[in-house]
Parts: structure tokens; C-alpha cells; sequence
């Protein structure tokens, strides 16, 4: 992973220090509300319904085990004892004080680590593949290019006022892990006729009040040109987007209103200033991004021999056969799998992991996956290189510390946001209806039959819990002082993305539970042999469902 | 007379800020961008560009021009970072002047966009924006300050 030289420290050192004299002016009542919020959320700070939430910067959801041990650390000494992995693949804190946060993020800064731009109108952290590196079907690795991305982002002096959040996704693989649809620029590492690797640029797509699925304005960037080239887009979107209702403020308005084309044309004039200018991508400089991702000193390993034993210790412990059936998957090593950690235990808030359970997990990383973990947009941890003879061990480990839950991909795998028990954007709780549908559908047989399913609750409108493109969505609303919840069906994060369609009327929170039961029932009566959940959705629309949601009892 | 940072000192101004409804604005009065454009001679005149004027129509003028305001009414819109940034890479080589309700915290970003006057609307406060100009010391990004990214001067 990528490794900070003296001028990556000294970025984030100076940084620390600038944010310690703002909020010693703030508490000092120098800087009024108004004037701190930006600064504040600049470095990740919200100020929440409780307590503050820190969110820290996990780029592209690569950490390393010091850092996982730090950030345990940091839960005991400045939090309760927890932290809550985010669907930006970040780390969130619940309860630091807002006094304390210098102090924490000094901490942070000695493991190079920091909440730089996690939140506010600015270009937050470049999120990826979990399995970018590892993953079977990948052109290329797209890492090094988040971390190209990460540094022209850091403390960018043009784009730190945006009229509003501005993320971006980079996916180098066949399947789309990276919901590079669902961004303000989602860029997708192709190769073009001469076989040369370049970018897809998309833009324009985001979730929130109005979902849209970005659009391509270029087919393939020269990778020399990344930078300019976001620089002109951003140029376009901070001069042009809207600024007068925050709810009309992404780049995705934007480009509805101009229209795709006249919005690459406006790029392109931009770009004609930018292009072959300093920041130009030079040769040495993706090499040297790309030497900070080279892969390990992996083992060479006979993978007859490997699998055969893996296979014997399946059938002899079927319950370890399933977890990993369900939570391991294809390395392109032989002998190696890549594990994906559930953090989606019954009972658990999904995405929340304790000091004790992140202390095991650097542990283990250190143990079994040359030190390196990874954290996902679905809320999980993953170790990316471990030996298929050792998974054995490690599933034990995993089992005692109670992180050995066989659900990846199933429906009690979901995205939730903290929502209303937390998070004071939100409209309603999300934590409890993860946990009543988590109660209900617990028997694991029932749920690996329904088949990969993804289901994503968010609190709110913001849907930081992408409810739009989950195959079932949960949207929390606020119905005069009452909390309610809409349901909507058949949105997918895959590159044949789509935006999920609202069922009908909201439902009270005890309902939900029912209301997902027929849903499934619906499904499995109209299923067709092994028909996904989304493909049954796609071939017979929502009319089905509709008609037994909403059907009266009998 | 008003108080302003310039190339790092506090000065004293004599520019006057601009007066929309003049018909004949002083030769040391800032002209809106609409006086502007119509004046035949623009030669030695300020002019203060306003949030959404964008400054195209004074980048075949600029070595005539000493000096643009770049006026922030609030300072979340930040469109002003693109226009200061654009008219430096340009080759806009006078005063590029950030004026109204900037904050301190906003110091560094500007002068890296390549403005070299600052004039907050709490001129008391003068001292302290100044010390803000040094909060960083090294930075990514290519920009009207360092023309060069930090990744073609790193080793």
C-alpha cells in the first residue's frame, strides 16, 4: 500500500495544527457556527444528535495493521470502545469530543492517517474494488490511480467550496464492485482497439433526492490526462452548478440541465487550457504510484494439492464448508482466496466493530494477509490474500471473536446507515429495521435459496445507505412527527446499474418485517429455476409485488 | 482610508469600491464588470467581478488591467477560486485582490490561486489573515503559486 514520504507527512502534520488553532478559536468564540461548520467538516466532524461523528479517511479502503491498531486505540481512549465502518469505505466515530479531535487527529497523522475531506463541499475519499488487486476478472489495478486521485484532491485550493459533495469511484474490473454509476465521476480502467488502458469518464450519477445514473462524456482518457481532465470537469461544475437550493447543488443537476453533450463540450473548452499543462501524468509518476501496489511475496503453492485439502476439511465441517462457500472467494494466485469478514451479525448494528474485534482483525492480518486489510462500501472487512490451508485456522479465530458469520452477498448482508439513533440529518431510525428483517430471516438455509440479494436502508433522503440501488431499498421518511418507511425495488449497483422503483405507500417500522416476507414470497412464487431476486424483478416488474404487498388480509 | 494585505504587508488602499449607479466613475473608482465592458478606454481601470461573472471577457485585456476585485459575498461559494485561478493562468500579471466576507481559514487556497491582495470585510482582523497565508508550507497540486505538482518536484 501506499507509503507517505516527508511531504505527505508534513500535508497532514500542518494540517493537524491548522485544525487545532480552529477549534481553539472556536471554543475560544472567535469563530462563530457558521464560520467553523465548513472548517469542522472539512476535516470530518459533524456535529451529531448525541455527540459529534468523526469520520476518518480509509483511502480506497486499504489499511494496514498499525493503523487498524491505532484506530482500536483511538475507539478505548477518545470513544466507547467501537467504530463504525461507513459506506464510503470510512471509519466512523460516534462520540469523540469536539475539544479532543485535535488531539486525535495527531494521533491519526502517526500512523498516516486522517479525516481530510470526509465531509463537506469538497472532493471527498476515492473509493474502489475491495478485491482491486486480488480480484480474477480486474484489467488492471486500480489503486494506484485512486492514490494519484487522493493526492491532486488533498487540499485542492480551487475545489474546496464546491456548491456541493463531489465523490469519485475508479473500478478496474469486468464486474463492477466499485458503483461507479452512483458518482459524481466514476471512471472505469478499459482498454481501447489498440489494446492501450485508458479511462471511461462518467458523470453525473448520485443517489440522494434524485437518483441518476452517471453518463459516459468520454469514452477513453489517456491516463496521462487524468488529472487535467478532472480538473476541467471540476472547473465546469464549481463555476455552474447551482448554489441556490442544496438539494439541486450535485454535478448530476447540472448536467440534466445542460444536457450531456453540451456539458462535454464545456469540459472539453476547459480542458483545452488544462491539457498537457504541469499536472500532466508523467511516466515516473504512475510507475512510482504503481510500486506502492505490487503484490506480495505470495507462496508458490500447488493448487491441486491446496484445494483437495481445503476440500476434505469442507466436507468433514460442513459449517466451515458454508462460510467458505459464502465468504471466500476466487484469487488469482493460486492457492490463495480472498476472505470478506461479515460485520452483519444478528443483533449488531451492521458496520460497527469493536476495539477487541479490530485489534483481533490486525492481528490476523498480520497472521495471514501480509498485515493488509480492507474495508468495504457494503460495511464488511476484508483480508484479500490468505492461504487456502490456512483458512481453516482463521475461521476459528474469526469464529470465537463471533466475526465468523456466513451471510456475504445474502440479505441479512445489508447497507444501513446509522440514521436516526445517530445521525441528525436523519428522518428515521435504520438500525432497528436492519435488526427486526436481521431477527426474521435468520435461518440461513431460507437465505442462501433466495440467492445473492442486497438490500440497503438509509435514514433519509441523503441515502447514505444507498437505498436506490439496492435490489430492495429502505428509505426512512418522516410522515408528521412519525416514522415511516418506504420500500422500492429492482436497483442494482452493477455495471447494468439501475435506480430502484418505490413500491407504494410507506410502511410503519413494525411492518417491515411482513412487508419483506411477502416480498420474498412473491419472488420465490414467480421464480424461475435459479432466477436471482433482480432477475425475476426484471423479467415481471413490480406489478406482482405491489398486488401481495398491498393486498388486503384476508 | 481602507486597510488591506498586499503581497504579504498590510497597506493602506486608494482604489474606491465600485458605485453601480455612476455614470462617470473616478479613474480610481473599481468599475462593476458591466461599466467595464461598456468603457471605451479600459486602460488603467480596476474592475470587480461579482460571483457568477466569470472573467472571459477580460482575458484579452489583461495586461491593461492593474488590478481585479474578486468580490466573495459569502464565503461557501466559491466560484472565485476558478476566476482568480483562471485569469493568473492566463498570464494576468497585476493586482488580484480577494475582497468581503473571505475567511482567514480560506487564506492559503487563495493565494494559491494566485491572489496576491486580500481585503476582509472586518479590517481588524488584517494581522491575523495575514499569518494564515503560511499555514501550509508544501502542497500537491500545480497552481498559479507553484507552477510545478508536487509529483514532478519530488525527488
Amino acid at each position: 500500500m501506499y507509503v507517505y514520504d516527508e511531504y505527505d507527512q508534513k500535508i497532514v502534520d500542518e494540517r493537524v495544527a491548522q485544525y487545532r488553532n480552529q477549534t481553539e478559536r472556536f471554543l475560544a468564540g472567535e469563530l462563530t457556527d457558521a464560520e467553523f461548520l465548513p472548517l469542522r467538516l472539512q476535516n470530518g466532524l459533524y456535529v451529531q444528535r448525541l455527540a459529534p461523528m468523526l469520520r476518518i479517511a480509509v483511502p480506497y479502503g486499504l489499511l494496514n495493521s498499525t493503523q487498524l491498531r491505532k484506530i482500536a486505540q483511538i475507539t478505548r481512549d477518545y470513544d466507547k470502545g467501537y467504530a463504525h465502518i461507513s459506506t464510503r469505505q470510512n471509519i466512523q466515530l460516534n462520540w469523540p469530543e469536539l475539544a479532543e479531535v485535535p488531539d486525535l487527529l495527531a494521533e491519526l497523522a502517526t500512523v498516516q492517517m486522517h479525516a481530510i475531506q470526509t465531509s463537506g463541499n469538497c472532493i471527498r475519499n476515492t473509493t474502489t474494488d475491495q478485491f482491486a488487486g486480488v480480484a480474477a476478472d480486474e484489467l488492471e489495478d486500480p489503486r494506484p490511480y485512486c492514490e494519484i486521485i487522493r493526492q491532486w484532491s488533498t487540499l485542492h485550493p480551487e475545489f474546496a467550496f464546491l456548491p456541493r459533495k463531489f465523490k469519485i469511484a475508479v473500478c478496474g474490473s469486468a464486474e463492477d464492485r466499485a458503483a461507479i454509476h452512483a458518482h459524481d465521476i466514476g471512471l472505469e480502467l478499459v482498454a481501447n482497439d489498440a489494446g492501450e488502458v485508458g479511462f471511461k469518464v462518467l458523470v453525473g450519477g448520485g443517489l440522494g433526492r434524485t437518483p441518476v445514473i452517471g453518463q459516459v462524456i468520454c469514452q477513453w482518457l489517456e491516463k496521462k490526462h487524468l488529472l487535467t481532465y478532472l480538473e476541467a470537469i471540476l472547473r465546469v461544475y464549481n463555476q455552474h452548478g447551482r448554489r441556490d437550493n442544496k438539494y439541486k447543488a450535485r454535478i448530476k443537476i447540472l448536467v440534466k440541465a445542460m444536457g450531456t453533450d453540451a456539458f462535454r463540450e464545456a469540459v472539453e473548452q476547459e480542458w483545452v487550457h488544462l491539457k498537457e499543462g504541469p499536472t500532466t501524468l508523467t511516466e515516473e509518476e504512475i510507475s512510482r504510484a504503481c510500486g506502492f501496489f505490487v503484490a506480495p511475496d505470495y507462496r508458490e503453492l500447488d493448487a491441486e494439492e491446496q484445494n483437495a485439502l481445503l476440500q476434505s476439511q469442507c466436507d468433514a465441517e460442513p459449517i466451515f464448508g458454508n462460510w467458505v462457500k459464502r465468504n471466500t472467494r476466487e484469487h488469482r494466485v493460486a492457492g490463495y482466496r480472498a476472505v470478506t469478514i461479515s460485520l452483519k451479525a444478528t443483533g449488531y448494528a451492521p458496520g460497527d466493530i469493536t476495539d477487541a474485534q479490530l485489534e483481533l482483525m490486525a492481528d490476523l492480518a498480520d497472521q495471514y494477509a501480509f498485515g493488509e486489510i480492507r474495508s468495504t462500501h457494503q460495511q464488511n472487512l476484508v483480508l484479500a490474500d490468505v492461504e487456502t490451508a490456512q483458512l481453516r485456522s482463521l475461521w476459528q479465530q474469526l469464529q470465537g471473536a463471533g466475526l465468523a458469520t456466513a451471510n456475504i452477498g445474502y440479505l441479512t448482508d445489508m447497507i444501513c446507515c446509522p440514521g436516526g439513533d445517530y445521525c441528525s440529518l436523519a428522518n428515521a431510525k435504520s438500525l432497528p429495521v436492519a435488526e427486526a428483517i436481521q431477527a426474521r430471516f435468520d435461518d440461513l438455509d431460507y437465505l442462501y435459496d433466495l440467492g445473492p440479494l442486497e438490500l440497503n436502508i438509509s435514514g433519509c433522503m441523503n441515502a447514505c445507505g444507498h437505498h436506490h440501488i439496492g435490489h430492495i431499498g429502505i428509505l426512512g421518511v418522516d410522515k408528521k412527527g412519525q416514522e415511516f418507511y418506504q420500500v422500492c425495488l429492482g436497483g442494482s449497483q452493477s455495471k447494468e446499474a439501475s435506480i430502484a422503483k418505490i413500491l407504494g405507500p410507506s410502511f410503519k417500522q413494525e411492518d417491515m418485517p411482513d412487508v419483506i416476507e411477502k416480498i420474498l414470497d412473491t419472488f420465490l412464487g414467480l421464480r424461475q429455476e435459479q432466477e436471482t431476486f433482480l432477475d425475476t424483478y426484471r423479467r415481471v416488474g413490480i406489478e406482482p409485488f405491489k398486488e401481495r404487498v398491498y393486498a388486503p388480509a384476508d | 482610508m481602507p486597510r488591506l494585505i498586499k503581497d504579504g504587508a498590510i497597506i493602506e488602499d486608494n482604489w474606491l469600491e465600485p458605485d453601480a449607479e455612476s455614470n462617470a466613475p473616478a479613474s480610481t473608482q473599481l468599475l462593476t464588470l458591466e461599466q467595464w465592458l461598456q468603457l471605451r478606454d479600459k486602460s488603467g481601470r480596476g474592475v470587480q467581478l461579482e460571483p457568477g461573472e466569470a472573467p472571459a471577457p477580460l482575458l484579452d485585456h489583461l495586461q491593461h488591467i492593474p488590478l481585479v476585485v474578486v468580490n466573495f459575498p459569502l464565503f461557501m461559494d466559491g466560484r472565485g477560486f476558478s476566476y482568480g485561478r483562471e485569469l493568473r493562468e492566463h498570464g494576468f500579471r497585476g493586482e488580484l485582490r480577494a475582497a468581503g466576507h473571505f475567511i482567514r481559514d480560506q487564506m492559503t487556497y487563495l493565494r494559491r490561486c494566485g491572489f496576491n491582495a486580500f481585503q476582509p470585510a472586518d479590517e481588524s482582523q488584517l494581522e491575523a489573515f495575514a499569518a494564515s497565508l503560511n499555514d501550509f508550507s508544501e502542497s500537491y497540486q500545480a497552481a498559479p503559486d507553484q507552477p510545478l505538482p508536487l509529483f514532478r518536484r519530488r525527488h
